[in-house]
């Protein structure tokens, strides 16, 4: 009983980690990664750090902040 | 059955609540009226007229599916839920607007701000915002700009691309001059306000070199060394030779930021821009959560009148009458034409299901005007005498304190030189009097509402938390404004000759970063130097220019309604575009023609240019004349080429849309065909 409701907190914090993490864009490259498998397989995917940098310059060439 | 009870009882309680805080004049009213009127319209607005828009107007389409889902590439395009984009879009398109407008704006007293902000954004802001969204996300998440190429000509491209840059440039002035006049004598807002720089400079190197992209690690780190700055802030205004250092005046600080946003725009992203957004961005949803839960617990009295003689045109923080400038004021608290750019842009991308436009667009929209009450209300809530002590310019109550509690007093609004100097003494400023531009005032205003929630004894931590809190993300929007700005210009500039139009050739970038830095640099300087305060002028112009982008926004989407066979639906979009281009036009038109010189450009340079003839200025004032004097018909100018652009736009708008009804050939529509959506319901 005890042991249920403890594991069910745990899977309540998983979640909730699991959606901070989408939420703040934290998980971009592993998301991407499984695109990557998934979509392309058999060819090279970008490093963690070429993916991050790429996704800055793409996120910062259009207007993404406002007034 | 249940939808219906609970839309009833909201409806019932909006009601009470809107009839105990309008209508009620004897005495001091409850924020928490204010408060409960706003969620209530927020969220009939949204259960009611957003669903029924959704359904009659754009006949949104489950079934179809979106650029996401058609293009998902794991990068840009991605499915995403629509609770996160919800996120990602309120994040981007909350700035500083909805704090500043607000503030400015109390000086005609709570009611009409307060009305226009929850009437505006129900029926006009959200429904932009939601409308521009769904039109792009059929379009594979085209921008504003080729929107209205496609759709309407050359010309309304053309229109929206011009009228966005100088929007931008006029709003990083603005802003800018926010921030100097927030740091201007202020150690401790300074040194704090400096520091985020090298701490965004550190997560920058975090993100890039030592953990690439663990946004959630490194802006934890951020946050708290932002939050140590503010302590360290502190710990300098009390060191005698390092509070000398960073006692500024507003000149340098002027030419300070001038230079960083230079420097913003020409360093690679990963190195300030990126970092400094995720600050600002944790920084922004977190103090906007405190401040709801603050403002519920504390539930203030508002002692500022409903409304105040002000509506007469002769406000001290800026001339013009209720009519139509506390709509122009308002601006992106109810409705902001940046934001149909935010929805043209990247979150389109993101949508997974046409549905979610609902919540994105309409909702996000509906918590940023949620922001503009509190704002409202942190405004209001402080001592009438004191609200305009802070926020009126030297210029108009006299530069010592005697002379401004006096001038102030006289228009019915008591305050005493002890109050003020008291009040400084709880924030560690040294003085109050004459902050303008609206941060230093809300500050106070948030201030006193954390500090009577979560201890009164922090009140001076409290106060630099949120010069801190504003100066981070106007400092964004500065950064980032700056570099689209540079894009739009090189976009231009390559039509001239090629090489320029290269965002990665680095001559052309520093040229063109220039270029904007010096637009904005420029009104930046006039604001500093102008003894009124500057905000008194730019602010108004800022309004003006982006009530217009709105209205030209609202002109793409009554167009593509028309040609789409919706002309009866149309009037949701084309009723907001008559009310913007009435209070617009109309705002122009005083700017323009007004004897008054608080209100004409026009007459305010002549009345200058008269006075500096005659020799009757103060020494100081007359070195400063000339360049105020062309300023003053520089903006009547700038004004007159925005009210000729978008009526260029109407008129072009409207010859679409009357061929398109006599079923003449107009350009074919750029919507995506329908394609069915595979992905899981």
């Amino acid at each position: 009983m005890m042991a249920g409701l403890r594991s069910a907190w745990r899977g309540r914090i998983v979640a909730g980690w699991h959606w901070l993490r989408r939420a703040t864009g934290d998980d971009a490259y592993e998301r991407y990664l499984e695109h990557h498998t998934l979509k392309h397989p058999g060819q090279v995917p970008l490093s963690r750090e070429a993916f991050y940098r790429e996704s800055l310059n793409r996120k910062w060439s259009g207007v993404s902040r406002c007034c | 059955m249940l939808n219906r009870i609970v839309g009833i009882a909201l409806a019932v309680l909006g009601a009470i609540a809107l009839s105990a805080f309008a209508l009620h004049r004897q005495e001091p009213v409850n924020a928490l009226w204010i408060l409960t009127a706003a969620i209530c319209v927020y969220l009939l607005g949204y259960r009611f007229y957003s669903a029924w828009i959704a359904a009659r107007v754009l006949a949104v389409d489950p079934t179809r599916a979106t650029p996401a889902e058609r293009h998902d590439n794991g990068r840009d395009f991605v499915p995403t839920h629509r609770w996160i984009v919800f996120g990602h879009h309120f994040a981007a398109i909350a700035g500083p607007g909805p704090l500043v407008g607000p503030t400015l704006a109390a000086q005609f007293g709570y009611l009409p701000g307060t009305l226009w902000i929850m009437v505006g954004a129900v029926l006009g802001g959200c429904v932009q915002d939601m409308t521009i969204l769904l039109l792009s996300t059929r379009r594979d998440g085209r921008s504003l700009g080729q929107m209205a190429r496609d759709e309407l000509g050359a010309f309304g491209g053309f229109a929206a691309i011009i009228g966005t840059l100088l929007i931008m440039i006029i709003l990083i002035a603005v802003l800018g001059l926010v921030v100097v006049n927030a740091m201007k004598h202020s150690p401790w807002a300074t040194s704090t306000v400096f520091a985020t720089v090298p701490i965004a400079i550190l997560v920058g190197f975090y993100l890039r070199r030592w953990r690439p992209g663990r946004v959630l690690e490194a802006s934890l780190l951020g946050l708290a060394l932002v939050l140590l700055a503010v302590f360290g802030g502190g710990w300098v205004d009390h060191n005698p030779a390092l509070r000398g250092a960073f006692d500024v005046q507003a000149l340098p600080l002027a030419g300070l930021v001038i230079l960083y946003g230079w420097l913003a725009a020409i360093l690679p992203v990963w190195l300030l821009l990126a970092p400094r957004d995720y600050l600002s961005t944790f920084l922004k949803l977190g103090t906007v959560g405190l401040l709801a839960i603050a403002l519920i617990w504390m539930h203030p009295q508002i002692r500022m009148p409903a409304v105040t003689s002000f509506i007469d045109g002769s406000g001290p923080l800026f001339g013009g009458k209720l009519f139509p400038f506390v709509f122009i004021t308002i601006a992106c608290g109810a409705v902001s034409g940046f934001h149909a750019l935010v929805s043209s842009g990247t979150t389109p991308k993101l949508i997974a299901r046409e549905a979610d436009v609902r919540l994105v667009g309409y909702g996000s929209m509906a918590l940023e005007s949620f922001v503009a009450i509190m704002a409202i209300i942190a405004a209001t809530l402080l001592d009438p005498g004191v609200y305009f002590a802070i926020n009126t310019g030297a210029g108009i109550v006299g530069s010592t304190a005697e002379a401004a509690v006096h001038t102030i007093s006289s228009w019915g609004y008591p305050v005493t030189a002890e109050q003020m100097q008291h009040l400084a003494a709880d924030m560690g400023e040294s003085t109050l009097f004459a902050r303008t531009g609206g941060a230093p005032s809300l500050a106070v205003g948030m201030a006193s509402i954390f500090g009577s929630t979560f201890g009164r004894g922090l009140l001076s931590l409290w106060y630099h938390f949120a010069i801190m809190f504003e100066a981070v993300f106007i400092l964004t929007t500065l950064d980032a404004g700056t570099r689209v700005g540079r894009f739009m210009l090189q976009d231009l500039l390559g039509n001239v000759w090629r090489p320029l139009g290269r965002t990665s050739w680095y001559p052309s970038v520093l040229l063109s970063s220039a270029l904007v830095v010096a637009g904005w640099g420029y009104f930046l300087y006039i604001g500093v130097i102008d003894p009124n305060g500057g905000v008194n002028i730019l602010w108004p112009l800022f309004g003006i220019a982006n009530q217009m982008l709105a209205a030209i926004a609202l002109c793409v989407a009554t167009g593509i309604l028309v040609k789409s066979g919706k002309a009866r639906y149309a009037l949701v979009t084309f009723l907001p575009l008559a009310w913007l281009a009435l209070i617009t036009t109309t705002a122009a038109w005083q700017k323009l023609t007004s004897p008054d010189v608080r209100i004409g450009f026009f007459a305010a340079a002549n009345d200058l240019a008269a006075k500096l003839a005659a020799g009757v200025l103060p020494a100081a004032k007359a070195a400063a004349a000339p360049q105020l004097i062309f300023n003053q018909r520089l903006d009547a100018w700038l004004t007159l080429f925005f009210l000729a652009v978008v009526w260029f736009v109407i008129a072009d708008m409207v010859r679409v849309s009357i061929r398109s009804l006599r079923g003449l050939p107009v350009l074919n529509s750029s919507e995506v065909p329908h394609q069915l959506s595979r992905l899981p319901s």
